[in-house]
């Protein structure tokens, strides 16, 4: 096992340095750079070029690159000049916030949606299995931004039992109850399609158990219908579940860029959407790679849950 | 069955659950306190050091915390004292020698002087002053005639300027020309933009993240104390979600309101805050190449656009149609005489027809939106339909804004006939010289991007800019919009009015046609 993780991470290495790569030259290849994005209408030639010289943006790519690079490796991730602070500084900060808002969404979708479907699949074709499959076709097919300004509008807005946006109250806030409050709605509206995706699959997997001859066979011997779903088909789908939670939590990941937009959530997503729109090539470039890290590890660590989980699966 | 009733069994106690959790949450959600302003701002800030950020967004929070020399007079664009009382001008325009406030100090005790004044240029001009290292500076060209800044004593400084620049006052009053103090930026070098010492009527208090920028009541203040104990400027980059807390009582103050959220402010506990501003939006014509290299397709194009259609169904009357290059915002240089080019469709197929260009394929570079440009792609299309209608064939090439100033700023030629854009200013004089004389075309540095020339426009320009005489050079600036006016090196559509949204709680706050935002007299109940 130990070698298998070792050479799992090795396999990593490459896949980092190839988006260190490919980031890099995508903000060095868009047009519009810093220094333009900064003058605005004041863009003269001449502005652009000394402020460019001011950032050390005149040097060839190639240099810029390994000195990037270099920097990177001894854990000096540069200056962000639209934040004025150290991208790592920034980074760190804003992940946390992502984590919290991601995690529970995905807690919240893989909970939901695994329930969701063993219901579904216990009752197939029944009523409840009807208006499950119906709820979770709405939440798939609802974008998650406009299910969150809905929210917005009716629970914010309109009743004013949830704080429109932001993590914390300006005010008087700080602590957990007043953090659940600013979480309830974003990560609902974050967790809406993935619990619909895990939902789905989950009760196909279910399905797939229940007609195994095991399942005929504890039904037979008088097991509980309870234990014979959550104790023997539950256990046995997860197997294939396990993979698609490796899968949605990257799509929670993803969704929470649009999350954190429409709830002004301080995480990470929006981070790097302000960034890009102000050409800020280091801290699009940092947290691209951060957060590119975090899902492969993410990635690494699905992998081995499911190699423990499945004796098959060769180490 | 068994699993069914158990399922109910989850439902009701998740649906109690929910009621207990909304009944709890409920409370927590407090209303704003007293006598703390919230003010829903568009983005984070980027440094609330004066002379290293470029945004109206920064220069909003800024205003409040720090002076500058001159500030301009409420409710105008002119000129008036702050921290210097009075100046004299040399006769040749090049000497500006100010006499300095006394018993100011800075909000962290230091006291402000000439010294501090000098310390303020020369960090921003001098690359070899020792916190030269805290900018960069974009924006001390502002400055770039100042040739040298001298103490003449403990409350005097002479600015020495390389040649005679009328506009000089004015940019002490823009927020690049604020002043920071000398101690504070030594003690903290880079990091000053995140903790900004001013003298101004809040100090800084603390900077959350993303959160909020808190600013106090400066109590050792020269002047009229602050209104408010506190104001708290909340970073809220969608436009739709800061429309939600306005409505939820989340914040206090909004600025910029989209047009189309305008409505639902109406009465009911809110009030609208209007003011027109210097800002002016028009439509750079390629005047070296194609069918606008002839001045009458260029009038023609002014003539068929129907500015008031896009002023009031477009932009639901936030703006008012443009006459000329200068907007009315400056009241002083701004010539009452012009009447905006009506909307007259006959008239510009007539001038297409003598000039031949029936049918021309135009190209017309749009931005998704950008700095000042209002709603820059539902105009387009409707200046797109307008020219269609007289025999004009547009074709709308969209860029996403950075990208667009690439384009745009070297130059129209080979590449467009026509582009959008948009200024804000502080003085009269520096959008036509940056953008309309012929020793401005984008290869000499400037953003001429039309090619314009005009030698006589040139030498109002430079006089202009060198007559240090208010009056003459208010009489110059007219003769030059007339003058642009009739050449029609770009189509003038309209000039921004700002505006801002307060709950009933807020009193006494307005806009100035600066664009800044000064919340020194508001009072939050």
């Amino acid at each position: 096992m130990g070698s298998y993780i070792l050479k799992r991470l090795a396999s990593a290495i490459p896949v980092l340095l190839g988006i260190t790569i490919i980031v890099f030259l995508i903000m060095s290849l868009i047009p519009g750079d810093p220094a333009t994005a900064i003058l605005g209408s004041y863009a003269t030639p001449e502005n652009v070029e000394k402020l460019n010289r001011d950032l050390g943006l005149d040097k060839p790519m190639v240099q810029r690159y390994f000195i990037w690079l270099g920097n990177m490796l001894t854990g000096d991730f540069g200056r962000s000049f639209s934040l004025n602070r150290p991208v790592l500084d920034e980074i760190v900060e804003r992940f946390n916030a992502t984590l919290v808002l991601a995690g529970t969404s995905f807690l919240l979708c893989a909970v939901l949606g695994i329930l969701a479907g063993v219901f579904s699949a216990a009752r197939q074709y029944g009523w409840t299995d009807k208006a499950i499959t119906f709820v979770v076709l709405i939440g798939i097919s609802v974008p998650s931004f406009f299910l969150g300004m809905m929210m917005i509008l009716v629970f914010a807005v309109n009743l004013r039992w949830l704080p429109v946006s932001g993590m914390y109250a300006i005010y008087g806030g700080g602590d957990l109850p007043d953090l659940i409050n600013h979480l309830i709605m974003p990560a609902l509206a974050l967790a809406a399609v993935a619990t619909g995706v895990i939902a789905r699959l989950s009760r196909s997997a279910m399905l797939e158990v229940l007609r195994q001859d095991y399942i005929r066979t504890a039904r037979a011997k008088g097991v509980p219908e309870r234990r014979v779903i959550m104790g023997h088909a539950l256990r046995a789908a997860m197997v294939s579940i396990i993979p698609i939670l490796g899968i949605q939590a990257g799509f929670v990941l993803s969704g929470a860029v649009y999350i954190e937009i429409v709830f002004q959530w301080p995480g990470v997503g929006r981070m790097l959407v302000d960034a890009i729109l102000k050409r800020d090539l280091l801290l699009v470039q940092g947290g691209v790679v951060f957060v590119a890290a975090c899902y492969v590890l993410f990635n690494i660590a699905v992998d081995v849950a499911q190699s423990l989980l499945d004796p098959r699966i060769k180490t | 069955m068994k699993l069914l009733s158990w399922s109910r069994r989850g439902l009701i106690a998740a649906a109690g659950a929910a009621l207990v959790a909304g009944s709890l949450a409920a409370p927590a959600i407090a209303q704003t306190p007293p006598d703390v302003l919230i003010v829903g701002q568009i983005a984070e800030p980027k440094s609330l050091d004066p002379a290293a950020v470029t945004a109206v967004n920064d220069f909003r929070i800024l205003v409040n915390v720090y002076e500058g020399l001159t500030r301009y007079k409420s409710g105008t664009l002119e000129v008036e004292p702050a921290l210097a009382t009075s100046w004299g001008i040399s006769d040749d325009g090049t000497e500006y020698t100010f006499t300095l406030r006394d018993g100011v100090s800075f909000h962290d005790g230091t006291p402000f002087n000439a010294e501090a004044v000098k310390f303020n240029f020369e960090r921003m001009l001098d690359e070899s002053h020792p916190y030269h290292d805290t900018g960069p500076f974009p924006l001390s060209f502002f400055f770039s005639a100042v040739q040298s800044t001298e103490v003449v004593d403990e409350m005097t400084v002479k600015f020495t300027l390389n040649a005679p620049y009328a506009p000089f006052l004015s940019n002490l009053a823009y927020p690049t020309g604020l002043m920071v103090s000398p101690a504070a930026v030594a003690k903290s070098g880079k990091e000053f933009g995140r903790s900004p010492v001013g003298t101004g009527p809040f100090k800084f208090g603390e900077w959350r993240s993303n959160e909020a920028v808190v600013v106090e009541r400066n109590d050792a203040y020269w002047g009229d104390a602050a209104g408010t104990q506190a104001v708290v400027f909340r970073p809220i980059t969608d436009a739709n979600t800061r429309v939600a807390e306005m409505l939820a009582g989340g914040i206090d103050l909004m600025v910029e309101v989209p047009p189309t959220s305008l409505g639902q402010f109406s009465g009911n506990g809110f009030s609208v805050a209007e003011q027109a501003g210097p800002h002016v939006w028009f439509l750079i014509l390629n005047a070296k190449e194609g069918p606008f290299a002839d001045k009458r397709v260029r009038q023609a194009a002014n003539y068929a656009i129907n500015k008031q259609a896009i002023v009031n169904d477009v932009l639901e009357g936030t703006a008012t149609v443009a006459a000329g290059p200068t907007p009315p915002a400056f009241a002083w240089a701004y010539n009452e005489e012009l009447d905006p080019y009506p909307y007259d469709p006959d008239k510009a197929r007539a001038l297409i027809a003598e000039a031949g260009a029936e049918g021309a394929e135009l190209t017309f570079f749009v931005t998704e939106g950008g700095s000042g440009m209002l709603d820059p792609v539902p105009m387009g299309t409707a200046i797109q339909a307008d020219l269609q209608a007289v025999g004009l064939n547009v074709k709308i090439e969209t860029y996403e804004w950075n990208t667009f100033l690439g384009e745009v700023n070297p130059g129209l030629e080979g590449k467009a006939d026509m582009a959008e854009m948009a200024w804000m200013t502080n003085d009269p004089d520096t959008l036509p010289y940056l953008a309309l004389r012929s020793e401005a075309w984008p290869d000499k540095g400037g953003f001429n991007s039309g090619y314009y020339a005009n030698p006589k426009v040139d030498d109002l320009l430079e006089s202009a800019r060198t007559a240090t005489d208010q009056d003459e050079r208010a009489r110059l600036y007219r003769e030059m919009q007339t003058i642009v006016q009739d050449d029609a090196p770009w189509v003038f559509v309209a000039n921004w009015k700002q505006n801002a949204v307060t709950n009933d709680r807020v009193e006494n706050f307005g806009l100035e046609p600066s664009f800044l935002l000064h919340l020194q007299g508001v009072v939050k109940n």
